[in-house]
């Protein structure tokens, strides 16, 4: 008996671990951050399906024993109640909450001590309608849309928001903290794995929100200072593959330059495509191919409702796969 | 005929009946939730008194004596209602009304008052969207302000409405619950004259 | 004065004018069921949305209206009116009084809810409805939407102001107009519920009220206190909302909580079990209801400290909770339950409202909170309490009271049907939620992208809020052909509480004669204890009631006038902002300079009317 109510909730659990998708789903943690918060899921559950089982036990017990039955016409016994079971059903609730307010006391206080120290990685994260941002104070980096990190390193992370609230989300790496207009907020995370995981935003903002989503690729330390070095230094001498791509480039120039920043120059209202070739997806969720890529320039809002990016229909199909070929050689890794 | 005129009133006239009783406890809890009302503009003024931006602030704007007069001014009408209660439970009904004219008189020259130290502000260049500490400045204090004149305009209906009645079991109540509002009005310019004012210069 | 006749005015006319708390009552509950019925078909459109992923039915723009809309409607404007329903009609029968304290308040909270409800859902058709959630975040609300918020501000500031005037009536009315014996501990639980969330609405809904002026200010007249560019703190908003919007969470769960007591003790023919720790444990409840608002902001960066406070206040709340759930179990033990179908509500509300407080506790794990915070994991779990709890509280109630209020007895076998789809669709439609959260799926999305592994469940739930749909209209076609079952007995239930002890049809002023109350359960005791029949405190005479108004209406329509003046001040319409107001004014100073002192039921006609 004692072995089955350990046992049931740990079944229950064994069949919640590994849903979802692996790089996004908070049940499957791929970090400490994650696996501590899933350690604290874990343990809340487990608390309350002992609840659970005791509350259905007598419910089940009561309604089955005690229900009328036909003809059972008599008058039952009218109880007042009774003070000695009072006391066990106030006490015992509380010494079970203990169990988890405890550790979750001491869970909240780690999770929020955020301390640079000599190999930590700090990060700003810039969420706008409907993008992100992420500057690299150390590196002199901003990469928009794909967050670059080292494995097995501490990642510090200070969010903020250009418009609206917004919330920072990487289930199977850390919870959220939220983007809020005028505050900064702190959060850490680690990936001991390489991979990619999959980010989004968690606060409505917008009619864009739902496809408000990120990219978090860990790479190994060493990839990561490449890619950092490369991001800080790829000022415009981009050594374009073909002439199709120089001519993409003066497409770029004289379209999304103002907004859209490539090494060194370019506008900030969108993301920077410094190293646009390497992603894997378009806008935070499309998947990166030409049809898309052209599509998305042409008719953003079609793509992504409450886009703020101005549509450009008029791009012509050359022009366009001058541009995507462009896009395509913005490489930092190799 | 349930409230005839009734020559000999009982000692507390504001509590006699049901309807009396009434609406005493509920103006009392009606009172509960302003408390919190104002509590939330408080909240929210502290929240904001530093955010002035390229404003001014609270001790470049607010003058003390004049804050002080109307705080006196106030404090006095306060007193001006307790003795038309006083007046009301003797039964002296003339002097119910005197007393509740001059609380109006009073609390209108404060109301003046207020208007002036408004426009004096603006001139000084702290406008409503000015700042967040603006805002929440004329929020606050312009809720106040508007409580102040609907109390006036309720007392002086009811002075009005009553002048030639007399005492009755209707009427003690309701000139019993307005003195009640005035006496909160009152108790949360208190309030607001060391929070905003006296913590604005001093802090 | 004169004796004012009702039947000698038009239907209508009287429904207007009324004062009758019973009335009103009824009036509170079409209302409330219509903007239920609203509000459900909102969420149907939501799930067709969510079936498939990608899906292209809504808008984005539609989707995020429908999920403000959804929300308001649900809280402002269908639970909470049908509860002031349920509580106009039966409090003041189960304390013993002929009337609340203000029957004119009455009215006018009753008419200030309806216009702020229309006023709301008019939004769809002048510029589209909000469309920033039901908690309405600043900035998103403030200078990223339309004018949707606009309605969402004065139409929650008029139906709140109604709340708050309902919320006062009620606590003078139990208060004061207790009948003779009945003191604060023999009351029956759903009064003392409706006590302890009428205090909550006290002091809860003037921070909203607080919450909204700012809003409104800052957006029709350029007001600062949430624009960061002006110094504005964008946090504030949250807390105004939170510190309104958590106790308001108990002013809807603690009546249902009260239903319950009613319905488990009268069909397990059984005193509430402790019922002194019940009554502890509902202002209990109540009281830490005031001291967990920031739970809901644990991802706002608060900090560890206040977090950790947070999150043990809020587990708290579960031992209060867990009290009441073992003395409703230990109510049935050794009781003869009856399962009637306002029974099987308040048995099917058991399992799934623990199931719901759980998930609750979970949340309140601040750290783990982190990964809970706006997913699907949230829906699953108020869904679960406001479904599992007020939902199934409201229908137990109707099915309990109806022969009380409506004069006829709802079908059983039509009541059973509705109840075991509506509970079987309620569980498919939420359960699986939890696990989309912790899968990944934020809130209020208006879909999402296939190969995320969230397809199946979000067919599932749909499926399930389709079989709710269904089960709901059986439970209209039950209202209407129930009709013929007319109830000529007022104690269809062996009662135990005085709401039965009057004749069926209730007569308009209740009590013949104030009755004397001896025990917690007056008429139980008078029945199997007693005399049979409950005791008189006072002879039998004339009986003095308040004249009807049409003030309430007028007073409201001024509002509802004003509110588009306000909404749309910067086309020249300040105008039409201060007639409204002069209408609001004008009649609140003719109520009070008019003295209207009501008539008398002669006592000839009360010997007629009643036993």
């Amino acid at each position: 008996m004692r072995y089955l109510w350990r046992l049931l909730p740990l079944a229950f659990i064994l069949l919640m671990a590994g849903c979802g998708k692996q790089n996004l789903s908070a049940l499957d943690p791929q970090g400490p951050v994650a696996a501590a918060q899933f350690d604290l899921i874990k343990l809340s559950l487990t608390i309350m399906i002992i609840v659970i089982v005791v509350v259905f036990a007598i419910y089940l017990f009561v309604i089955i024993r005690f229900r009328e039955r036909p003809g059972d016409t008599h008058i039952p016994k009218q109880v007042h109640g009774n003070k000695a079971l009072e006391v066990v059903w106030t006490v015992i609730p509380i010494i079970l909450l203990l169990f988890l307010a405890v550790p979750n006391v001491m869970q909240t206080f780690t999770l929020a001590e955020v301390e640079d120290t000599e190999d930590s990685v700090r990060i700003v994260v810039t969420a706008h309608q409907f993008w992100w941002e992420f500057e690299y104070p150390e590196y002199d980096v901003v990469a928009g849309q794909d967050m670059y990190i080292p494995t097995n390193t501490r990642i510090n992370i200070e969010l903020e928001a250009s418009d609206v609230i917004h919330s920072f989300w990487v289930p199977a790496l850390a919870g959220k903290q939220d983007n809020v207009p005028g505050i900064t907020n702190e959060m850490w995370l680690e990936a001991p794995e390489e991979g990619v995981y999959q980010g989004r935003c968690t606060e409505l903002c917008g009619e864009g929100h739902w496809l408000m989503d990120f990219q978090v690729i860990a790479v190994d330390p060493d990839t990561f200072e490449t890619w950092a070095q490369n991001m800080a230094t790829t000022d415009d001498d981009v050594e374009e593959e073909t002439t199709v791509a120089v001519e993409g480039r003066e497409v770029f120039e004289q379209n999304c330059i103002s907004c859209h920043a490539v090494g060194g120059e370019g506008g900030n209202m969108g993301p920077n495509l410094t190293n646009f070739g390497e992603r894997e997806v378009v806008a935070g969720f499309l998947e990166y191919n030409d049809e898309n890529i052209a599509d998305f320039i042409r008719y953003p809002q079609e793509k992504k409702p409450g886009s703020l990016m101005q549509a450009f229909p008029q791009i012509t199909d050359e022009e366009m796969d001058a541009l995507i070929d462009y896009l395509d050689s913005l490489k930092v890794l190799d | 005929m349930a409230d005839q005129h009734v020559q000999t009133l009982p000692p507390s006239p504001e509590k006699a009946t049901l309807e009396g009783k009434n609406k005493y406890l509920g103006f009392w809890l009606f009172l509960g939730g302003e408390t919190v009302l104002f509590a939330s503009l408080f909240g929210t003024y502290l929240g904001l008194r530093g955010s002035t931006v390229d404003g001014p602030g609270p001790s470049e704007l607010f003058h003390l004596p004049l804050v002080f007069i109307m705080t006196m001014i106030l404090l006095t009408s306060s007193l001006t209602s307790v003795f038309a209660i006083i007046s009301m439970k003797k039964g002296n009904y003339k002097g119910l009304l005197a007393w509740m004219t001059a609380t109006v008189l009073l609390g209108a020259t404060f109301l003046g008052l207020e208007i002036y130290e408004f426009v004096e502000y603006v001139e000084h260049g702290l406008g409503f969207t000015t700042s967040a500490f603006g805002s929440s400045f004329y929020t606050l204090v312009g809720t106040h302000g508007a409580h102040v004149a609907f109390g006036i305009a309720w007392i002086t209906t009811l002075i009005i409405r009553y002048r030639k009645s007399g005492l009755t079991l209707t009427n003690a109540p309701k000139f019993y619950v307005a003195v009640l509002y005035w006496h909160f009005i009152d108790v949360v310019w208190v309030f607001i004259f060391s929070v905003v004012y006296l913590m604005g210069i001093g802090g | 004065m004169s004796n004012t006749n009702a039947q000698t005015k038009s239907v209508v006319w009287d429904w207007l004018t009324t004062v009758d708390h019973k009335k009103i009552g009824i009036m509170y509950l079409v209302a409330g069921a219509f903007f239920f019925a609203l509000g459900g078909f909102e969420a149907i459109l939501m799930r067709i949305q969510l079936m498939f992923p990608e899906a292209t039915f809504l808008p984005a723009q539609t989707f995020n209206e429908l999920l403000t809309m959804h929300g308001t409607t649900m809280i402002f404007l269908a639970a909470m009116p049908i509860l002031f329903g349920l509580m106009n009609y039966i409090v003041p029968l189960q304390i013993g009084a002929r009337d609340v304290a203000f029957p004119f308040l009455n009215s006018l909270g009753f008419w200030l809810f309806l216009f702020g409800g229309i006023l709301l859902n008019l939004s769809w058709f002048f510029g589209g409805a909000p469309d920033a959630g039901w908690t309405a975040y600043v900035p998103l609300s403030s200078e990223y939407s339309g004018t949707g918020i606009d309605y969402y501000v004065l139409g929650l500031q008029i139906s709140g102001a109604g709340t708050l005037i309902g919320g006062i009536n009620f606590l003078v009315t139990i208060i004061n107009m207790r009948a003779p014996g009945m003191s604060m501990m023999r009351m029956p639980l759903f009064t003392w519920s409706t006590f302890v969330a009428s205090t909550l609405i006290l002091f809860a809904f003037p921070a909203l009220t607080i919450g909204l002026l700012l809003l409104m200010l800052e957006r029709i007249f350029g007001a600062t206190y949430f624009a960061v560019a002006s110094g504005g703190n964008v946090v504030i908003w949250q807390h105004l909302f939170w510190i309104f919007g958590h106790p308001e969470v108990y002013i809807l769960i603690l009546p249902a909580f009260g239903i319950f007591s009613e319905i488990i003790a009268t069909f397990s023919k059984k005193r509430l079990f402790g019922y002194s720790a019940m009554v502890f444990a509902t202002l209990l409840i109540g009281f830490l209801g005031f001291m967990v608002w920031a739970h809901h902001m644990f991802t706002v960066g608060m900090g560890p400290i206040a977090n950790s406070i947070f999150a043990v206040a809020t587990m708290a709340i579960a031992v209060p909770t867990g009290i009441k759930i073992f003395n409703w179990l230990f109510t049935m033990w050794g009781g003869r339950i009856q399962f009637t179908t306002a029974n099987l509500f308040a048995l099917g509300f058991i399992p799934s409202f623990v199931m719901g407080g759980v998930t609750g506790i979970m949340l309140a794990t601040s750290a783990a909170n982190y990964q809970f915070h706006d997913t699907y994991f949230v829906v699953a779990h108020f869904h679960y309490v406001i479904i599992g709890g007020v939902v199934l509280g409201i229908f137990g109630g109707a099915f309990y009271w109806w022969p009380r209020m409506f004069g006829y007895r709802l079908n059983e076998t039509l009541g059973k049907i509705f109840f075991w789809m509506f509970l079987f669709g309620f569980h498919l439609t939420f359960f699986v939620q939890h696990f989309l959260g912790l899968m990944g799926m934020p809130r209020r999305v208006a879909s999402y992208l296939p190969g995320q592994g969230l397809d199946e469940m979000n067919l599932i739930s749909t499926i399930g809020a389709f079989l709710m749909g269904v089960a709901f209209i059986i439970f209209v076609v039950n209202i209407f052909v129930s009709m013929k079952n007319k109830e000529t007995s007022g104690d269809p239930w062996d009662g135990r509480t005085l709401e039965w002890t009057i004749p069926s049809p209730t007569p308009e002023y209740n009590f013949a004669q104030t009755p004397l109350v001896r025990d917690v359960d007056a008429l139980w005791y008078e029945k199997y204890e007693g005399e049979g029949s409950m005791k008189a405190a006072e002879p039998l005479g004339d009986i003095h009631m308040p004249n009807g108004s049409i003030l309430p209406v007028i007073i409201s329509l001024g509002l509802f006038i004003a509110s588009f003046g306000f909404i749309y001040h910067d086309d020249g319409w300040t105008w039409v902002a201060i007639v409204g107001l002069v209408i609001t004014f004008g009649s609140m100073f003719v109520r009070s300079i008019k003295e209207d002192h009501g008539y008398h039921i002669p006592v000839d006609e009360i010997k007629k009317g009643g036993k």
